[in-house]
């Protein structure tokens, strides 16, 4: 297992957002986590990128404890995370959001006086631009680009860190519904590029989830449902009450 | 090459000074070299990182005061010494003061600076037998690479070999400088400015950077500050004091800091403005105070941000014709 979640409970005062929740995720799986809102996929998202501590439980990465181990180090472990709300560098182009990526994978953010026209450096920043179609918008300003190119900055950046499992919160939130499918190829597809060897993400909608994921866990109520196959959940009665809703699971 | 034309032709106008200028405009200059310094490095926290110090007069005075110590304590009279020294002393003294300052942003952060810079101030207040309290101390004239120029007239020294000394330290700390806000480590800085949550995501320790950052601008701080000591002669508390720190932020603001040489600009102005407006009015904390306020509403890019306007809305002008 590449990722493995024991017991993970967390507790806001007296209300408990995770209730004992075990997760493992596995080299080569694309693992979607559902759940309506309140469940506490945020929070088990947070406890999983080291953000915050769990109340009690852990959670290992490549068998080494990341129990509240913090996005950096995560980061520098092989793990990277894209956002719900897009999160980028106003003020920075594409190229150098990348280049920021690049420099922190290969750890020269230290050197002082060495340049960024450093050929491994931009070469590699822009053979991502290039992957996720962003090439032709290199030396855009971040905040200039439409917000389904923003998404994509977000999802890229994190992929420029060459990460061997990536986290992704809600891929095609904001995004309209045209540009999701689009959204989610590109990204399966530079996954495989890249040699990412494990994706988890939360998402909402079903049609992505159901699409691409070879597992689906879902969360109610701060605890595990089902953890199952696509197949296997479409046919759990509970999952679909609590969780996809009658309506949707029969459109579906 | 287009873009080292303005920094190449305000460098000549710079070198020229001293032969077309008057000696007393020529002995502004001397100040704005070493505030020119002071912001650089300033501006690498704020206009960079996005941390507003209020107390970086802490490490001004820390130049200043080395300076004074060993030429009128220790008689190590070398400029190069005292530059090393102040820089050295900067950083020992910047180490444990980021350290926690960092820890905090926005208000927080600007009024812990603050606040070690009003016990500095104190100190230096306080310790009369050790500082000279507020009468100050001595900074007696140094040694130029070695040369004892003490034979020579003070305004003659000032606007000859002090000055062009300046401009070779003014030059070096801007070469630096330029240097490390285009290096990988100054993009990291830019993405921490930006967006610390996504910096953080992308494996960049956000701490560590604004430590660094901190300490750069503390060293660039003493650096200037031990440069300021010479063309008065003395050093009182007044460097050390918050009004100080209040004058360089206004400074880089007047330039504007987002551009790299805005606050040298912004030194430069109100070098001369507020040398102009003194001599006019006694009240010149009120014209500044109201320019400021205008600044802040009008021209947030400062002096730079406008030249870039007109700069844009011409080449709008030309496409279109």
């Amino acid at each position: 297992m590449i990722l493995e979640a024991r017991d993970l409970t967390k507790l806001y005062g007296a209300f408990c957002a995770l209730d004992h929740v075990s997760l493992a995720i596995g080299e080569g799986e694309f693992v979607s986590i559902i759940g309506p809102n309140g469940a506490g996929k945020s929070t088990l998202i947070n406890l999983l990128t080291g953000v915050s501590r769990p109340t009690a439980g852990s959670v290992r990465f490549k068998d080494a404890d990341v129990t509240g181990a913090g996005s950096v180090r995560l980061a520098r472990l092989g793990m990277a995370r894209s956002f719900q709300l897009v999160q980028i560098f106003p003020d920075l182009t594409v190229l150098e959001t990348l280049q920021a990526a690049v420099v922190s994978r290969l750890g020269r953010g230290g050197r002082l006086f060495s340049s960024l026209a450093d050929r491994e450096i931009h070469e590699a920043a822009v053979e991502t631009a290039e992957l996720f179609g962003l090439g032709d918008k290199r030396h855009v300003p971040s905040r200039q680009l439409p917000q389904g190119d923003k998404k994509l900055l977000d999802v890229a950046s994190a992929f420029a860190l060459r990460p061997e499992m990536i986290l992704l919160d809600e891929p095609t939130s904001g995004v309209s519904t045209a540009d999701k499918t689009a959204i989610m190829e590109i990204l399966v597809a530079a996954s495989k590029r890249v040699g990412i060897k494990a994706i988890l993400q939360v998402e909402h909608d079903m049609d992505i989830v159901f699409a691409y994921s070879d597992r689906i866990i879902a969360l109610h109520q701060g605890r595990v449902l089902a953890d199952a196959t696509p197949r296997e959940i479409e046919a759990d009665q509970q999952v679909i009450d609590a969780v996809i809703g009658r309506r949707r699971a029969a459109a579906r | 090459m287009r873009r080292l034309v303005g920094p190449g032709l305000a460098l000549a106008a710079i070198l020229l000074v001293p032969l077309v200028a008057p000696p007393y405009q020529t002995l502004l200059m001397l100040p704005f070299m070493a505030y020119a310094v002071i912001l650089l490095g300033l501006n690498l926290l704020f206009g960079y990182t996005g941390l507003l110090s209020f107390g970086h007069a802490l490490f001004i005075g820390i130049g200043a005061y080395t300076g004074a110590f060993l030429t009128s304590r220790f008689g190590l009279r070398s400029l190069e010494a005292i530059l090393v020294m102040s820089a050295a002393l900067g950083a020992l003294v910047a180490a444990p003061v980021a350290a926690l300052c960092v820890r905090y942003v926005k208000i927080y952060f600007g009024m812990l600076t603050l606040a070690f810079g009003m016990v500095f101030y104190t100190f230096v207040l306080k310790f009369y037998r050790l500082t000279g309290g507020d009468e100050g101390m001595p900074f007696l004239r140094p040694l130029l690479l070695g040369r004892d120029l003490s034979a020579m007239p003070k305004t003659e020294y000032l606007v000859g070999p002090y000055y062009y000394y300046c401009v070779a330290v003014l030059v070096i700390a801007t070469l630096c400088m330029w240097r490390i806000v285009h290096s990988p480590f100054g993009l990291c800085l830019r993405t921490i400015r930006d967006n610390p949550l996504k910096a953080a995501a992308l494996g960049i320790s956000v701490p560590r950077y604004r430590w660094c950052a901190f300490m750069i601008s503390a060293v660039y701080a003493a650096v200037g500050g031990a440069l300021l000591g010479p063309p008065t002669g003395n050093v009182d508390p007044t460097l050390a004091y918050w009004t100080h720190s209040g004058n360089i932020v206004f400074m880089t603001l007047l330039g504007g800091f987002t551009h790299f040489f805005g606050p040298l600009l912004g030194a430069f102005v109100f070098i001369y403005l507020q040398d102009l407006v003194m001599s006019v009015v006694p009240y010149w904390r009120l014209i500044f105070g109201a320019l400021l306020a205008v600044i802040v509403i009008f021209a947030p890019g400062g002096l730079m941000g406008l030249l870039a306007s007109r700069r844009r809305e011409r080449a709008t002008l030309a496409s279109g014709a």
